[in-house]
């Protein structure tokens, strides 16, 4: 995972409640057995007016202009302000690797589903959650301002906005650590391997049903 | 005296490890892979040199790109060729337990599961699909992944999480004919939301809920996930034990009686204390519909279509304009006026053997109306396949005029070759309305079973407690 610790870029307002995973990446693209290519088909749906496939030339396609991210202003957003419950249904990776590819660094939002909220932590990709009078104040400022940029520094938990205001945000601190360090949690597991073998030599005594059943 | 809700003994006898921080490692006993989302996982695990750490927890089967027609041709489309064949490559490479495409136990994951077994009380499962929420009905710890976890429990046998909050959903009285799971699920997202259990663990309790069945029960847990619940869970009763009682992967002999006796204890306290309970009135609940593009936009059978202009809040009424475009739907209009011309009962939601009988009693005796494109029964197993086929309820559908498909995930997300085209209208037994789920462009309303089977007859929606009469 690449290491996180300030980001700053150019901000796009997605302005829909309960943007599903399918929304984000439709069913087609999840045939690749790969984990890159998928940025080119993000919002495939709501990008383009005609029905998309893999491996299809995007630049011969009818693009939807009233979808922000196609509006030029917006060009070169890596940071994406979104409503409630963003990330919502499937469980699809995906996603958020297709926000990835797309180069969407951080997702601020009032709410995040679950699922999605753990997957773009295991990407790089940095949930931020805030207040959605906040979150109402940000869509209002940056539509009213071309080229709004801010900057996200991760080991201070906060947000420098447009205008030069700070605000803070939470941020699990466990999470933090993985993301400023880059580093790779099932390597973090595997310090405790006795640890989980000693679990494990336990849960067989009181529960053997639960082992030795498929293979 | 102990206190615990049923979660809160499924976390505890599964923690590994706590750090400082209150993130859990916890033990996972069963892993259900399919084809879409482990082959970037598998790939991982043999970048970094790592073996499975438990092969015997895992197992495997394609559901989501296989087709429900004509199996001997094996699959066409190339690119969902490439995926399924990765994963037998896989499962072959690694000696994972895998139901191969023209096995007969091959279904859905979450169909397969449970009947096979391999789902058992008191157990963690996780598979990386956001409906392993199902499994939960048989009083485990269930829950969908993404791919980076179907790595990490790959690897470790573990998940890094923090521990959810504890919800309560008590559903308390009698339904009334003709009301099943599937409105009763439906009817708990319409209250809560479709964020509504943001952050929790749900357990569905009261009268009505033990006295669903398994079938009834998983369809419940299953669309737990659609109210942003990533784990939805029932406690153990009878109901649960007869169904496990000889399955192929459950205990046998002096070692069922052990697990019997355990699993006496995987129920919430009488002194548990939630975060947040909601009670539902059952005898009150009506058949529901979706209307929207979100599972929370779902009314009552009787209902009309909500006026936007209505609504207080503008991003909400701006969400509601959307989907009424999107749906090519009128504010006012009574839901019973909505014509679907596709119809499909399937799905890890719906597609049990239960399911299918309830549809069949809709359908005995009647044809499916001109209107209709097509309707597609698709078995949630070839186990579910086979004991429909010895009912007899193959023959009423294809007397009506449906079609009978082989087994998977087929027109519930439209990954192979079963979908809708742009404008169609489907009455579904799936679990997401979202915009383009069942092919871009298509429209979607969640029913239940029997409703979907009724608005094939009767060309739209109708009461189905009326049909029935």
């Amino acid at each position: 995972m690449e290491k996180f610790e300030k980001h700053s870029g150019l901000v796009v307002p997605l302005d829909r409640h309960n943007v599903d995973t399918d929304a984000i990446i439709p069913k087609q693209f999840l045939k690749s057995i790969k984990r890159s290519g998928f940025g080119p088909h993000l919002f495939d749906e709501w990008r383009y007016h005609d029905h998309g496939e893999p491996g299809m030339d995007n630049s011969l396609r009818k693009k939807n202009p009233d979808f922000v991210l196609n509006h030029p202003r917006y060009e070169g957003a890596n940071i994406l302000l979104a409503r409630h419950n963003f990330g919502c249904g499937s469980s699809r990776e995906h996603a958020v690797w297709a926000l990835l590819d797309h180069g969407i660094r951080v997702i601020l939002a009032p709410s995040f589903a679950d699922i999605f909220s753990n997957n773009c932590f295991k990407n790089g990709v940095l949930p931020i959650v805030l207040d959605e009078d906040i979150i109402d104040r940000l869509f209002t400022d940056v539509e009213a301002t071309h080229g709004y940029q801010m900057t996200i520094d991760l080991p201070a938990q906060q947000i420098h906005l447009h205008e030069g205001e700070v605000l803070s945000f939470e941020v699990d601190p466990f999470r933090k650590d993985c993301h400023i360090r880059g580093l790779d949690d099932i390597g973090l597991t595997l310090e405790h391997a006795a640890e989980i073998r000693g679990f494990e030599e336990k849960h067989r005594q009181t529960a053997p049903w639960l082992f030795d059943k498929t293979s | 005296m102990s206190n615990k809700t049923l979660y809160d003994k499924l976390w505890d006898s599964h923690l590994v490890r706590e750090d400082e921080h209150g993130t859990g490692l916890i033990y996972i006993d069963r892993h259900l892979i399919h084809e879409v989302t482990s082959p970037q996982a598998f790939e991982g695990l043999r970048m970094a040199g790592r073996k499975p750490w438990r092969i015997d927890s895992i197992l495997a089967v394609p559901d989501h790109n296989v087709p429900t027609t004509r199996r001997d041709e094996g699959i066409t489309d190339p690119i969902s060729r490439i995926q399924v064949e990765t994963l037998d490559q896989n499962c072959a490479e690694l000696g994972i337990t895998e139901f191969l495409m023209n096995d007969p136990r091959q279904g859905i994951v979450h169909v397969i599961g449970p009947e096979q077994g391999a789902t058992l009380p008191g157990m963690t499962v996780v598979c990386g699909d956001s409906h392993t929420s199902t499994h939960g009905a048989f009083g485990a710890l269930a829950f969908g992944i993404g791919t980076s976890d179907v790595e990490h429990v790959l690897a470790t046998q573990c998940l890094m999480m923090k521990k959810s909050s504890n919800f309560a959903v008590l559903v308390e009285g009698q339904l009334a004919p003709g009301v099943s799971a599937k409105d009763v699920v439906l009817a708990i997202i319409g209250e809560i939301g479709t964020a509504g259990g943001t952050g929790c663990s749900i357990e569905f309790s009261g009268s009505a809920m033990r006295g669903l069945s398994m079938e009834g029960r998983m369809t419940v847990c299953n669309m737990a996930i659609e109210a942003g619940a990533r784990a939805g869970m029932v406690a153990v009763d009878d109901t649960t034990i007869n169904y496990l009682a000889n399955r192929p992967y459950a205990p046998a002999a002096e070692l069922w009686d052990r697990a019997v006796a355990s699993w006496a204890q995987l129920h919430s306290d009488p002194d548990a204390v939630f975060d947040r309970t909601v009670v539902l009135d059952a005898a009150t609940l009506e058949p529901q519909v979706t209307w929207g593009t979100s599972p929370e936009m779902v009314l009552p059978v009787g209902g009309v279509i909500p006026d936007p202009d209505k609504e207080p809040d503008s991003i909400k009424r701006e969400g509601i304009r959307k989907a009424l475009t999107y749906m090519d739907l009128q504010p006012g209009m009574a839901i019973t006026d909505i014509r679907p011309d596709h119809v499909f009962i399937g799905s890890c939601t719906n597609a049990r053997i239960e399911d299918l009988r309830a549809a069949a009693g809709a359908v005995r005796g009647r044809k499916v109306a001109d209107s209709i494109k097509q309707a597609l029964v698709v078995p949630g197993s070839g186990l579910v396949k086979r004991q429909a086929e010895s009912e007899g309820l193959d023959e009423i559908f294809k007397t009506a005029g449906f079609e009978w498909r082989e087994p998977g995930c087929s027109m519930c997300l439209a990954m192979n070759a079963d979908r809708l085209e742009p404008g169609d209208r489907c009455a579904s037994t799936s679990n997401r309305n979202f915009e383009g789920r069942q092919g871009q462009g298509g429209r979607t309303h969640l029913v239940s079973p029997a409703m979907a089977a009724a608005a094939a007859v009767t060309g739209h929606f109708s009461d189905i407690r009326k049909e029935q009469d």
